[in-house]
């Protein structure tokens, strides 16, 4: 979406600090993440994970699970990030690692909690790889991101952009790390329709992206047949583990067995309602679905029933 | 230009105070665009509080930014003496803030009218009805945008174009004559504003939407809309109309590129027509 609006927001950036400090009190420079935690499941594979909430100042819009793994000859990241600075400072966690170039930047969806860290990677000239849908979805969904980002953030977000994706895989791909393939698979509409899966084969680690979502409510923002159909289709994969978008990595494909289970049951309450003639808003205000132990549930559930309900009520 | 300004710093300081909650939450009389659309629109004519006449209702937050639920109720049922002639519907911070005007007739029944709409950012969102006497009347509701990875913009967009103009409308319980009956109808369409750039070529996507619906009974007009991309994708509006004794309800269709659709629903009075097909 166009944002007429937008001109005067960035040239008055400088200035609202000026003003917010004098009339609030000393408002201090973006504040600095300087560095990340990794944990390294297998050989060669780095996991940053986030937050469990939503991006705030506080947290950097560190929410997202990101990571990279390390072959004989570059790494791949796989996600970057909220913001610039949790991509900068992955980066600088990668240099702690090893030395070898980045050579892909893969983004595992649209969401802006995943890639506008890329960013702080354009220095490598990696490869930027993603769905093929990745591109026009961050287009349209790009200036939207953007200002939702300096409206929660403010300065954190400095230096946040859109960064397109320079290889587009319509169904699948494999990128040579040397002595390490990783297998991207590109997948029908699901949690969005630009979800993309990244498999090593060396240590038998599934990187779901938003397919994937451990102690964190599931989101649905493109379509919730399909995400249940490409779940059936995911556990067809020989994994030993699985890195969800949000939360811990887990043994596969147990790991999806809880989300599989709060969409079915959104699947069936929303179809219900729609039956009992419910309309839009009272199909929201009545299904109060699974709440097992997910978090962040008061944020996304009613959302869920809402995307649900749009796409549900065609059925027939 | 210097209202703007002062109060894009207002606003960006209150934001900064509240440790990055959009905290503005002000008299809707006081919104840049709403000035505009009254002069615009309505020539600054005076419009009255809506108490009695119509309510606005809207979630406070939107869940999902490109599917807001939005309900216009009338405080009185449509009769030739008095009746609401005109509903907009205004979306102050979206980058097409006259999301809707619905008209009605008496044969309306009710001025009631139930849709989505998308939400860019934290706004106001307005009803201002115009009563058959010439009168305004406004509800305003300050709706606040969704959280981070919800977007106005369509879910699948491939999946939107493929089924393209596939229309679907019900009535709901019993049609007795005289008695207004509750409609639904859903439009297949993307409804894209096209305003996403191709960074490639720098070149805007050709915006396609649906600009007007007209649905009327037995030939007689019951509800129209002029509409664009401020409605969600799939439009959907659910409305009222005061049946005879047998009919035929029809809604016509026609978007920005000239493409046009109709659908038609045959209905018998004292009986149940939400399971005859729609064509």
């Amino acid at each position: 979406m166009a944002t007429p609006w937008r001109c005067p927001c960035w040239s008055l950036n400088a200035l609202v600090c000026v003003v917010g400090g004098w009339t609030l009190g000393a408002i201090a420079s973006p504040p600095d993440l300087t560095e990340l935690t990794l944990d390294n499941p297998a050989p060669g594979i780095y996991v940053h994970y986030g937050q469990q909430a939503e991006m705030t100042r506080a947290n950097f819009g560190d929410v997202a699970n990101i990571g990279f793994v390390v072959g004989a000859a570059c790494v791949a990241v796989v996600d970057t990030g909220g913001t610039y600075a949790v991509g900068r400072a992955l980066r600088s966690a990668i240099r702690s690692v090893t030395a070898l170039p980045v050579c892909y930047v893969i983004n595992t969806h649209v969401h802006p909690d995943h890639i506008f860290g890329n960013a702080a990677f354009t220095p490598d000239q990696p490869q930027f790889v993603g769905h093929a849908h990745l591109a026009d979805a961050m287009q349209r969904r790009g200036p939207n991101y953007l200002r939702a980002l300096e409206r929660d953030l403010g300065d954190v977000a400095t230096d946040s952009r859109i960064v397109l994706p320079t290889r587009s895989v319509a169904t699948a791909d494999e990128l040579d790390l040397g002595g390490r393939v990783l297998s991207v698979r590109a997948w029908r509409t699901a949690h969005t329709d630009t979800d993309l899966t990244v498999f090593d084969r060396t240590t038998g680690t599934l990187w779901l992206g938003d397919l994937g979502f451990v102690g964190h409510i599931p989101v649905v923002d493109g379509n919730l047949r399909g995400f249940l159909a490409v779940l059936e289709e995911l556990k067809t994969i020989p994994a030993d583990r699985a890195i969800p978008g949000h939360g811990r990595a887990r043994e596969w494909p147990g790991a999806i067995a809880p989300e599989e289970k709060y969409l079915l049951a959104l699947l069936r309450d929303v179809r219900a309602a729609i039956k009992a003639g419910q309309t839009l808003d009272q199909a929201v205000e009545s299904i109060g679905g699974d709440r097992g132990q997910w978090t962040l549930y008061d944020d996304f559930h009613r959302r869920n029933v809402t995307a649900a309900y749009a796409e549900l009520e065609w059925e027939n | 230009m210097f209202d703007r300004f002062r109060s894009l710093v207002l606003s960006l300081t209150l934001a900064a105070a509240a440790g990055g909650a959009w905290a503005q939450d002000a008299d809707p009389a006081e919104s840049a665009i709403w000035k505009k659309v009254h002069e615009g629109v309505f020539a600054n004519a005076p419009i009255a509080d809506a108490a009695g006449i119509v309510t606005l209702e809207t979630p406070k937050r939107a869940e999902d930014a490109a599917i807001v639920p939005i309900a216009i109720r009338s405080g009185f049922a449509q009769s030739s003496a008095r009746y609401i002639d005109t509903i907009w519907l205004l979306v102050d911070n979206n980058p097409s803030p006259i999301a809707a005007v619905f008209h009605f007739t008496p044969d309306s029944g009710r001025a009631d009218m139930e849709t989505r709409i998308r939400i860019e950012q934290y706004t106001h969102v307005r009803a201002v009805a115009k009563t058959n006497d010439g009168k305004l009347y406004m509800a305003a509701n300050y709706v606040k945008a969704s959280g981070g990875c919800s977007a106005p913009a369509g879910k699948d967009a491939i999946a939107a174009k493929a089924s393209l103009g596939k229309m679907r409308m019900r009535v709901d319980g019993i049609v007795v004559p005289g008695k207004p009956a509750l409609a639904q109808l859903m439009i297949s369409h993307p409804n894209d504003s096209g305003l996403a750039m191709d960074q490639v070529t720098r070149n805007y996507a050709s915006p396609h939407f649906v600009r007007k619906v007209d649905v009327s009974y037995d030939g007689k007009p019951i509800m129209s809309a002029d509409v664009d991309f401020s409605i969600s994708e799939n439009p959907n509006f659910r409305f009222w109309f005061t049946p005879g004794e047998g009919g035929q309800l029809e809604a016509k269709v026609v978007d920005n590129q000239d493409l046009e659709f109709a659908t038609t629903l045959r209905l018998d009075a004292v009986r149940s027509a939400s399971a005859l097909p729609s064509r």
